[in-house]
């Protein structure tokens, strides 16, 4: 099947945003009338990878791509899309209001002296529709088609321009099991076609079924590449997180005795979307983490314990009541906080004060009668909180804009801390925070969790969620996928983590049987 | 460390700047006071700056209802209407005999209400601010006229026409009123937990709302506010013309009580703003009326100079955000 000149080459492939490096010196081969799959943890650089393929990024000078053995110009995603790469991105870029044939054609309208001529164009989509085998013809609204319908006009978009390489960057993640089977089945046409497809997934039972070949990348580096009958989950998860755990990840609290004492207990909470049915349990001074990929529920769980969002099923018990909020504002004087993973939209008043943003939540508490502001108590939490959190602000007067990010999680935290919680759960604490204000952020938890708290830690980094967790859930697809514990001489390895989340089965204690095996019964 | 001396270079950059912009309209006041005075001789006395006073003191009223609103990112175009018909209502029933005082809180209650109501479409029913109160500009203009039966309602012998006419100690009761309501819109927003939560809900209202802050009762009180302050403007624009009508007064009032707020520096967006911006937003549009008529300036001109002052100050409010863009 693979000829000698690969469709795609990409050689030597670095970039750097600002002080990071977010590849460095990436080489792939992907040959025409193959499916070369891309995997890697959150943040390994595929997606970065793919942007530098179709143009959206420019890589650092030195790299090179070429299709079907000739280089092509870089940056410039115009130029790449004519040279024949189509990239499909998760969140597709159809626009609902138009018919099939006018998104195949967006930008590209044929026209005769500048009016556009629909009947060429539902004439020439109409082919590639039925080449595809699709249900739908060219003159559909896209607005009354499904995701797994509108993810198919994409790849009848490339197919429009006689892509040679066509890119999908985890296409399954919102489609049924059934739409799931119909684009393989379109996959396997475009590798009859001889083109070069590039499928990036977390799902393995999908880089089984679907893999000529899988490559590996991590922390932005390329690690290898696995030929078919050498691709095995074991190897593939072990590529993926090989990596030292450094020491500064703090963790001298014990869950042990206390743990046995229950504060939080969630029982059976869904949103039927993005969380279904979720249970479990965290004790006085333990810190639970919870690890997942992107999109695994794992925000929304947390948001739906919060009250943040409305469940449709599930109840919250703290210290034995039912207290299953409706509201953010119910939660919090129930003493469970939430620390939000994107503090600079969801947290912070970035033209407000520090003092206003600490005191926030507790300010109505704290009021004089008539709603009148407590001035003076204000100050005090405000100056007590950047002193005990060594938050670093020229005064409590500055506004939270003005610093830094690490700062800037630390105000919120104080903002939490400050309303007196029994339950803390921190959805990616240290996202975007620079090595110094994370180990202070470990000290902190650690520290809150010695004290008595119990704590819910949702992370993308595994290293972080071993390093500090006394146990470990796995989320995937809105489930529960499992549990990771450290035992007496073994500490929570990233491997079983990585397993649980991407439905490996190499992990410990798993409860969802392997969909692989569902597939193949169809 | 170094993270530290940028941070508090950029916070007194941050707080030169707010500075700035909070003045920042005041030399503009002073030098159009100063050009008129120049040019017509006649600007600066006291009885013509009585005469300004009177005449900003019912969009300064506006304006303060309105900054409430603008400062959790919405928007009020209603005021005019609303001013409208609780001045109808507030004449109608000062021809009571006997009960003419009455009046006052009648047309009052009728702003508050008509507040309320866009409060509850806004708060609860989450609709769009710019769509709700463009309806009721449209629908309490309708229901201005029904009250007066679309003519002009007359009350020569009105009680409050002191409000609107009279003086305390030299000073008109209209500029009185009108710094008390600054005095209490200050207050409101400096003093007490509603205001912050009124910044809080500007800033950013979906952090407001994981913050625990009762988002909707913020967004009814500030709409209920506006309305209130538009029925007091209906109340003293019947005390200074002993007179309603519906279909007339107020007519395009929003537009002077937006351009005032934001003239007085607060933003579009919400969240930023101060209530001292709106009031000497609101005089710079008086002073710039009454100085055109004083020199002269035909009333066609006056309308484009008015214009071309508001295109202007969305201008400002452009530049502020764009200058204050964060990291």
């Amino acid at each position: 099947m693979t000829d000698d000149v690969p469709m795609l080459e990409m050689r030597n492939i670095s970039k750097t945003f600002g002080t990071i490096k977010a590849l460095q010196d990436v080489s792939l081969r992907a040959y025409g009338g193959e499916v070369h799959s891309l995997m890697g943890e959150n943040g390994a650089g595929k997606s970065t990878l793919m942007k530098v393929l179709s143009g959206a990024h420019a890589p650092d000078a030195g790299g090179e791509v070429l299709v079907d053995g000739a280089p092509i110009p870089l940056g410039d995603p115009k130029l790449s899309k004519a040279r024949g790469v189509a990239v499909i991105y998760q969140e597709l870029t159809l626009a609902p209001n138009l018919t099939v044939a006018q998104n195949v054609f967006l930008g590209a309208e044929p026209h005769r002296g500048g009016i556009v001529s629909r009947r060429e164009m539902l004439e020439r989509t109409q082919p590639i529709l039925d080449r595809l085998g699709v249900t739908f013809d060219a003159g559909t609204k896209v607005s009354r088609l499904s995701l797994g319908e509108r993810q198919l006009v994409e790849i009848a978009r490339a197919m429009s321009t006689d892509a040679k390489i066509i890119v999908m960057d985890e296409p399954t993640t919102s489609l049924s099991e059934r739409e799931t089977d119909k684009l393989f089945q379109v996959i396997a046409g475009l590798k009859r076609d001889g083109i070069a497809v590039v499928y990036i997934s977390h799902r393995m039972d999908e880089i089984y079924q679907l893999s000529d070949r899988c490559s590996v990348l991590r922390d932005g580096a390329f690690v290898g590449t696995l030929e078919k009958d050498e691709i095995e989950a074991d190897r593939l998860v072990s590529m993926m997180v090989g990596r030292d755990l450094s020491s500064f990840y703090k963790k001298e609290h014990v869950a042990e005795g206390d743990a046995q004492q229950r504060v939080l207990r969630v029982e059976d909470i869904g949103d039927g979307v993005k969380v279904r049915g979720c249970s479990f349990e965290v004790g006085r001074g333990e810190v639970l983490g919870i690890a997942g990929l992107v999109g695994s529920g794992r925000t929304e769980l947390l948001r739906l314990i919060y009250g943040a969002d409305s469940a449709s099923s599930g109840r919250v018990w703290l210290d034995g009541e039912d207290v299953t909020p409706r509201s953010p504002r119910d939660a919090l004087r129930h003493g469970i906080a939430y620390l939000t993973e994107d503090r600079k939209e969801l947290g912070l008043f970035l033209d407000m004060t520090l003092s206003d943003n600490i005191n926030m939540a507790v300010a109505e508490g704290d009021a004089r009668a008539g709603g009148l502001r407590n001035f003076r108590t204000a100050a005090r939490r405000a100056r007590s909180a950047l002193d005990s959190l060594s938050i670093r602000a020229p005064s409590a007067r500055a506004n939270a804009g003005s610093l830094s990010g690490g700062n800037q999680q630390k105000v919120l935290l104080a903002r939490l801390l400050e309303a007196q919680p029994k339950v803390l759960m921190l959805d990616e604490p240290t996202r975007g925070v620079d090595v110094g204000a994370k180990s202070e952020i470990y000290r902190l938890i650690d520290e809150l969790a010695r004290s008595g708290l119990a704590i819910v830690v949702v992370s993308s980094e595994l290293p972080e969620i071993i390093g500090i967790s006394d146990r470990c859930l796995v989320m995937r697809e809105g489930k529960i996928a499992g549990e990771v514990s450290a035992a007496p001489g073994r500490s929570i390895e990233q491997t079983d983590i990585m397993a649980l989340s991407t439905g490996a089965q190499a992990g410990t204690r798993t409860e969802t049987p392997p969909k692989i095996a569902e597939k193949e019964g169809l | 460390m170094t993270d530290d001396t940028t941070s508090s270079s950029g916070s007194k950059r941050a707080a030169l700047r707010t500075s700035i912009m909070a003045l920042g309209m005041l030399p503009v006041l002073i030098l159009l006071a100063i050009g008129f005075e120049v040019l017509s001789g006649k600007f600066l006395t006291v009885n013509n700056i009585s005469i300004v006073m009177q005449q900003a003191s019912i969009n300064i009223v506006l304006a303060a209802g309105m900054t409430f609103v603008i400062l959790t990112g919405g928007i009020d175009l209603s005021v005019g209407s609303i001013l409208a018909a609780s001045a109808v209502g507030a004449v109608t029933v000062s021809l009571l005999d006997g009960y003419g005082m009455v009046g006052i809180p009648v047309g009052l209650a009728l702003g508050l209400a008509f507040g309320l109501v866009n409060g509850v479409l806004i708060a609860f029913l989450k609709l769009p601010p710019f769509i709700v109160t463009l309806g009721s500009l449209t629908a309490v203009r309708g229901v201005a006229r029904l009250m007066g039966n679309d003519t002009t309602v007359f009350n020569s012998d009105l009680p409050f026409a002191f409000l609107g006419n009279g003086d305390f100690l030299g000073v008109p009761w209209l500029a009185i009123i009108a710094l008390a309501v600054i005095l209490l819109s200050w207050f409101i927003l400096r003093a007490t937990i509603l205001g912050t939560w009124i910044y809080a809900v500007g800033g950013n209202q979906e952090a407001a709302r994981l913050t625990g802050i009762k988002v909707s009762l913020v967004l009814l009180f500030v709409y209920g506010f506006s309305g209130l302050m538009s029925g007091l403007g209906g109340v003293m624009s019947s005390a200074r013309l002993y007179a309603a009508n519906g279909l007339q007064l107020g007519q395009a009032y929003e537009l002077d009580a937006i351009a005032a707020v934001i003239l007085g520096g607060t933003s579009l967006i919400g969240g930023i703003g101060s209530i001292w911006g709106t009031l000497i937003g609101a005089l710079i549009i008086a002073v710039l009326s009454n100085g055109l008529i004083l020199t002269g300036v035909s009333d066609i001109w006056q309308y484009i100079i008015k214009g071309l002052v508001i295109i202007g100050a969305v201008a400002l409010d452009r530049y502020r955000i764009k200058s204050g863009a964060r990291t």
